[in-house]
């Protein structure tokens, strides 16, 4: 077996990053993902690469466009407020089919908020970060070594389809520490034939460019980058199940709520309480097999999560609706408790059937 | 099935999150499974610090610490604030030093020891986080010189390797103690 080492969730992504073949990072400093940024600082001038911290995260994001264009593997990490501020960026990329990293460390908000850990820009990142129709793959890592894994497979997924991935983590899964097995097979490289890196004089111009005047063409890329994310969303959703093959109650979260989730689960299955979990990976595309699979034994899914309730649109969506979800949570960089997840689970538990 | 639930707590500068990656990092080299979190807060910046760390023969759900077996409070703040959070059966370990209270809990272990003192007699001033490990890994049975060894080599890099002695003095002052 490999050596694993203890990282934090922040560097296993810096490091997985640098395992993918990302030799450019641009970012900004903001609590709690600051690690990635001093860790790139520390590593990127050993290898040949370029670290740069920007005047602002709008200038990181702006930069990571202009690498992405000369096909070059590229991130930008940052913490809720500052991808805000990178919307405009992600919107462009998008436009111009560009692949990248953004990865979103989030805190409390909405606004400056707090620093402690949040999910609540799950609908920033599964909607849209910015305006216009378009998509990102949404990577939700439960573990430092997620941390790394997803990092890397979010680098091929953009490469692949030619898009942003984000990886959409908070600030307990940034900052804890666990052991990371750093030992990965490296996945294809991708040909970038529509990089702009010169001519030589052999070719023509490849142009790129968001800007689109005549709205038949304007129509027709957007038709075509939706054909794309059908092709997603039918090969690239990822997620776990735990314990679902007799459950009769179906909690369903991502990240560290899954972890919480799971301790939960565990407590009302010595119970007797026939419980079990659906954790997204990909947030988007979201799973909907799973939940197609579990609508005929499910009697109540409950949507874990640290925001209002933002997830539990797709696990509505997923069921169409056909079973109650109820939401657990707490919000503004407060943890629910296992012993709060198990309530709501009791609770289901104590409901009639309507099946 | 054995889980251990691990509090450190003290003041920023203290060497808390330091003293809980090695005692992680020993459990991780003694073949288990382990997490460490730190608190982030603005507090970090000269109020109190502290991390869990969780140890286990099996998978790690939660790793937040909220009702520890073991806490170790390097000052009162800290054993004001998790004195009540500790399991009933567990262990609080408090540096005496710097917390002239006792422990009020009766159900659980109170154990006392200078380790601020006990790292200025010996010329190890910065080390009293390592005086309390070292005493922790004896009451967890876990005081083994081949995994400290290892541990210290991880988590003091080579650039400060003549620091691994006086973490090994630390360690072994707080174990015969």
């Amino acid at each position: 077996m490999a050596e694993k080492v203890l990282m934090k969730g922040n560097e296993a992504i810096a490091e997985g990053a640098i395992i993918a073949g990302c030799r450019h990072y641009f970012g900004y400093p903001i609590t709690p993902q600051t690690e990635i940024a001093a860790y790139m600082a520390k590593r990127m001038p050993k290898i040949g690469g370029t670290f740069l911290q920007a005047e602002s995260e709008i200038a990181a994001i702006n930069m990571v466009y202009g690498v992405a264009a000369a096909g070059k593997r590229v991130m930008t990490s940052s913490s809720s407020p500052g991808i805000s501020l990178k919307g405009e960026g992600l919107s462009y990329l998008a436009g111009c089919d560009l692949p990248a990293l953004v990865v979103n460390v989030e805190r409390g908000g909405p606004g400056l908020g707090g620093i402690q850990p949040s999910q609540s820009d799950y609908f920033l990142a599964t909607r849209s970060g910015g305006h216009g129709d378009f998509r990102m793959i949404v990577l939700a890592p439960a573990s430092v070594q997620e941390m790394a894994s997803l990092t890397i497979r979010g680098f091929d997924l953009a490469d692949k389809y030619r898009m942003t991935s984000m990886i959409l983590a908070d600030g307990t899964m940034g900052q804890m520490m666990e052991p990371v097995d750093l030992n990965f097979e490296i996945g294809e490289t991708y040909d970038k034939p529509w990089a702009a890196r010169g001519t030589d004089m052999k070719r023509e111009h490849n142009i790129i460019n968001s800007l689109s005047l005549v709205p038949e063409e304007l129509e027709e890329l957007n038709f075509k980058r939706f054909e794309k994310y059908a092709e997603i969303e039918k090969n690239e959703a990822m997620w776990e199940e735990y314990l679902m093959d007799d459950a009769e109650i179906c909690v369903v979260s991502f990240g560290i709520t899954a972890r919480i989730s799971k301790n939960a689960v565990d407590a009302a299955r010595s119970q007797g309480i026939r419980v079990g979990m659906i954790r997204p990976i990909t947030l988007w595309p979201f799973p909907k097999l799973p939940f197609k699979n579990a609508v005929s034994h499910i009697k109540e899914f409950i949507s874990v999560e640290m925001s209002m309730g933002q997830m539990i649109e797709d696990v509505r969506l997923a069921t169409e609706c056909r079973r109650p979800v109820t939401l657990c949570n707490r919000v503004g960089g407060m943890i629910p408790s296992p012993e709060q997840v198990l309530a709501s689970i009791a609770e289901a538990d104590g409901k009639e059937a309507d099946i | 099935m054995n889980t251990e639930k691990l509090l450190f707590s003290g003041f920023g500068g203290q060497g808390i999150l330091f003293a809980g990656k090695f005692i992680a990092y020993h459990g991780l080299l003694s073949g288990k499974n382990v997490s460490w979190l730190p608190s982030y807060g603005p507090e970090m910046r000269g109020g109190t610090a502290s991390c869990g760390i969780i140890i286990s023969d099996s998978d790690i759900g939660s790793p937040i610490v909220s009702e520890p077996d073991i806490l170790v409070a390097m000052n009162l703040p800290s054993l004001d604030r998790y004195e009540g959070s500790v399991k009933k059966g567990g262990i609080i370990i408090a540096d005496s030093t710097l917390i002239e209270r006792k422990i009020v809990r009766d159900d659980v272990e109170a154990i006392y020891i200078t380790a601020t003192a006990l790292a200025e007699e010996n010329g190890i001033t910065p080390l009293a986080n390592m005086i309390i490990a070292g005493r922790l890994l004896s009451i967890l049975g876990k005081y083994n010189k081949t995994e400290i060894d290892e541990a210290l080599s991880h988590v003091i890099s080579a650039k400060h390797a003549d620091m691994i002695e006086s973490n090994r003095l630390a360690l072994k002052i707080g174990a015969e103690k």
